[in-house]
């Protein structure tokens, strides 16, 4: 039945992906201005906007753009940037790999450390371990991305000096030969996303701590490592696996706030650029390539699910 | 102002408008940056707002102030701007001209370029045709140089250049120092191969992100005492100022006043103040009602709180503003009574104008710090004189080209450059920028003159009668000029306080690290 599943959520995610890249041409659209109006910034003239205009072709009807634009998506093509006549995968290759490994990093710790942590509250429910947990993972979700950029970087960076206070000039392979890069940019973005995450951990447990089928498990006498590995954690997990998935969307929305406190090149940095330069290929290709990412995140996660607890109902 | 600045201990290390303090009180201040020896060696890390996609190699298009930098280190122009914004020598030695000033010669140093050819007048005549080249609409340069008559332009020998041009053009020397003038080699085709006379030599370039530059011992002005020079993009002023914080880099690029207040007793950095460096105004529409009235446009001048102002919106880094482009530099008309405010004249003009209930729209944009609180605090203050004012926070991507066809009032600033310029783009009928619609022929043909005398002294004159004229009638309301403020490590010497556009500013080959 997976199989039928995969398909079926794939045939929905290339028509989600059709819409995406319409709506997301239509919101550029309906941005004041294009990329020869922007261009020139505080020296722009009014001939010179006319003639790059003619120049990249922003002159021809928007529907006819975006077909032009689709048609050559469709044959593998992105086309180029309107600011540097630079292919788009150029940029594509030069952001995502920064953005994935700081999204690829954080998953990494955060999984096994909102698993520990929710567990660890969930099974002592009320103790006061559960609520110092809670205490700590809501003030730190509470303070905004930035504001914790900046106090970690005015501590550990401009007063401790343990830690550089951003990755200026750095690229996907010099954050991997300086991981050190990488610390106070996942550190922000861990204080994000641990919270949320063990507190649905702790959730679950706390449910299934609670469930019939633990009452008679321990009942039969099963022990207590047993009964917390076998029933508790998958019944468990499920929630939690399906609230990943929304923590990795969520990623992105801190790790633009990071991206740009840290001066890491990176997706987030790449898109608002190219949003305020109006060029429109590259937005276009970011968020397409984004949106299959999530379409296929979220396929995985439903697909973990329903290996953790074959159910029906756990595929969305 | 002065009570300000000796409250927080800033050193005035000169008096004139356009020179440069230096805000703190590290090492380099207390020796003036430049007192030690030059030592020879070490990298210099400098942090530029990037560009992303925008960033270029190429010296002839529209110029970022890090691209700016890119192509100071790698290339020269044939002029540079001193600080009062008159033109100084750089790749041409010395200039001369006609009596109407429509044929220049301008004598070449000798020069070489990084691959050891030495520089010609052929590789002159060729940058000045790929920047006014008419198939590329992103040659920034063009604007300046629309004068120029290259058809009729020639090599004299080996190190004279003669630049005819169609109309006079007393400016020239001037006009050849502006951004995008840079002097590449003949042959020059791919400009991710830079080849140019600068100080550094390229090594990398990767957009958005780095360029790397090492000493040419060949330069022309004497080898730069650094080995290398790392331009780095960083957009985020709070990442420049913690990276500078943080000992990884050395120099930092415009950073906020807030930053040079936080930091004045850190003795770890100095902060480089240029006086003076942008005009801060509002452009009222002169060719539109209601500032088609000269004296809807005098009260408005009259209204506004001038001081208040620059404390307000510049947290007091600046100056207050007579309605006048640049102060300080070249043909300035500083023997103008300063303005100040009267709230009953402006309400007695705005009653004989017949506009006592005049609503009017503010725009501004979050450009720069304090443009919108400037626009929101003028506001007030014209409603103290019963004006209706409407404050349009609008789109900063799309903010200078809406300026050109707008109507109201607009936020304006503008970067140092010499008088004449100023007039030229954004003053005289058919100016490209002509943000307050001012159109007046008497005006027109005075710059007119002036561009064919070729007596500094007289063409001074000439220019002195055209700042009057938009000092009484005009619509561009200056209230400030703001300091650029530039961020240096303790170890960086050598470096100067100046206004983007001059000879001095981002000049890596004069810097070395103690």
């Amino acid at each position: 039945m997976a199989r039928g599943y995969v398909l079926q959520r794939g045939l929905v995610a290339l028509v989600q992906l059709v819409l995406l890249a319409v709506l997301v041409f239509l919101l550029t659209e309906a941005l004041p201005g294009d990329a020869a109006y922007v261009r020139f910034g505080e020296q722009t003239t009014l001939d010179q906007v006319a003639a790059l205009r003619t120049q990249l072709e922003l002159d021809l009807p928007a529907p006819q753009r975006f077909l032009d634009w689709f048609g050559d998506v469709l044959t593998g093509d992105l086309g180029t940037s309107l600011v540097n006549g630079a292919p788009v995968t150029e940029a594509l290759a030069r952001a995502f790999p920064v953005t994935l490994l700081l999204s690829v990093v954080t998953l990494a710790v955060v999984v096994p450390l909102a698993v520990v942590l929710g567990v660890a509250a969930g099974l002592r429910e009320g103790s006061r371990l559960d609520r110092g947990l809670t205490a700590v993972t809501l003030t730190l979700q509470s303070i905004p991305d930035f504001v914790l950029a900046l106090l970690l970087v005015a501590l550990f960076a401009v007063r401790l000096r343990w830690l550089p206070a951003t990755a200026i000039g750095a690229d996907a392979a010099s954050l991997l030969a300086r991981p050190e890069l990488l610390v106070l940019p996942v550190a922000v973005l861990l204080a994000k996303t641990t919270g949320v995450l063990s507190r649905q951990v702790r959730a679950g447990v706390v449910d299934a701590a609670r469930s019939e089928y633990v009452a008679q498990a321990r009942r039969l006498g099963v022990p207590d490592r047993a009964v917390v590995l076998r029933h508790i954690l998958p019944n468990a997990l499920v929630p939690a696996v399906q609230e990943l998935a929304r923590v990795g969307d969520g990623l992105l929305g801190g790790v633009l706030v990071v991206e740009a406190v840290f001066a890491l090149p990176g997706v987030a940095t790449e898109i608002v650029e190219a949003v305020q330069a109006r060029d429109v290929p590259v937005v276009q290709s970011f968020v397409l390539l984004l949106g299959a990412l999530a379409l296929l995140v979220n396929l995985a996660v439903d697909l973990t699910a329903h290996r953790l607890v074959p159910r029906a109902e756990v595929l969305r | 102002m002065s009570v300000n600045l000796s409250r927080r201990g800033f050193f005035a290390l000169s008096g004139v408008a356009g020179t440069s303090l230096l805000v703190g009180c590290g090492p380099a201040a207390g020796t003036g940056a430049g007192s030690s020896t030059p030592v020879r060696g070490g990298r210099v890390r400098a942090l530029f707002p990037g560009g992303g996609a925008k960033e270029t190699l190429d010296p002839h298009t529209p110029p970022l102030f890090l691209d700016q930098a890119r192509h100071k280190a790698l290339y020269d122009k044939l002029t540079e701007l001193g600080s009062d914004m008159r033109p100084v020598p750089r790749l041409a030695e010395k200039w001369e001209s006609n009596a109407d000033a429509t044929i220049w010669r301008f004598t070449l140093r000798q020069a070489r370029f990084h691959d050891g050819r030495a520089l010609t007048p052929d590789d002159v005549l060729a940058s000045l045709a790929r920047i006014l080249d008419p198939a590329d609409p992103t040659r920034t340069a063009k604007n300046l140089l629309s004068a120029l008559d290259l058809a009729n332009s020639r090599a004299v020998g080996t190190t004279v250049v003669e630049l005819a041009t169609k109309v006079p053009a007393a400016e020239l020397p001037a006009l050849l120092s502006g951004t995008g003038n840079a002097i590449v080699p003949a042959d020059f085709r791919d400009p991710a191969k830079a080849v140019g006379t600068g100080p550094f030599s390229l090594v990398s370039f990767d957009r958005g992100e780095s360029m790397v530059g090492k000493r040419f011992e060949d330069f022309w002005g004497g080898a730069a005492h650094i080995d290398e020079l790392h331009l780095l993009s960083a957009s985020d002023e709070s990442a420049r100022g913690n990276a500078l914080l943080g000992g990884e880099a050395e120099y930092a690029h415009d950073l906020s006043a807030t930053f040079a207040r936080t930091n004045e007793a850190n003795p770890a950095i100095a902060v480089l103040a240029a006086q003076a460096s942008v005009m801060q105004g509002f452009a009222l529409r002169t060719d539109q009602a209601p500032f088609d009235n000269p004296d809807v446009r005098k009260a408005f001048m009259l209204l506004a709180d001038r001081q208040r102002l620059v404390d307000v919106a510049l947290s007091g880094q600046g100056q207050v503003g007579n309605d006048l482009f640049g102060k300080g530099f070249e043909y300035f008309a500083g023997d103008i009574p300063q303005r100040g405010r009267d709230v009953a004249e402006a309400k007695n003009l705005l009653l004989k104008a017949g506009a006592e209930n005049l609503e009017v729209t503010l725009h501004t944009a979050d450009l720069a710090a304090g443009m919108v609180n400037a626009a929101a605090l003028f506001a007030e203050q014209l409603r103290e004189a019963g004006v209706k004012v409407t404050v349009d926070n609008r789109a900063k991507e799309t903010y200078f080209t809406d300026i050109l066809t707008g109507s109201g009032i607009w936020s304006y600033r503008a970067g140092a450059a010499p008088i004449p310029q100023n007039l030229a783009l954004r003053m005289v009928s058919d100016a490209k920028q002509n943000v307050t619609g001012w159109r007046d022929p008497a005006f027109d043909e005075t710059f007119v003159k002036a561009q064919s005398t070729v007596d500094d002294a007289a063409r001074g004159a000439l220019y002195h009668r055209m700042q009057q004229t938009l000092h009484d009638r005009g619509g561009m309301l200056v209230w400030g000029y703001s300091d650029w403020l530039v961020g240096t490590s303790a170890r960086l010497r050598g470096a100067k306080a100046a206004q983007p556009n001059t000879e001095d500013w981002a000049r890596y080959d004069k810097v070395w690290l103690a």
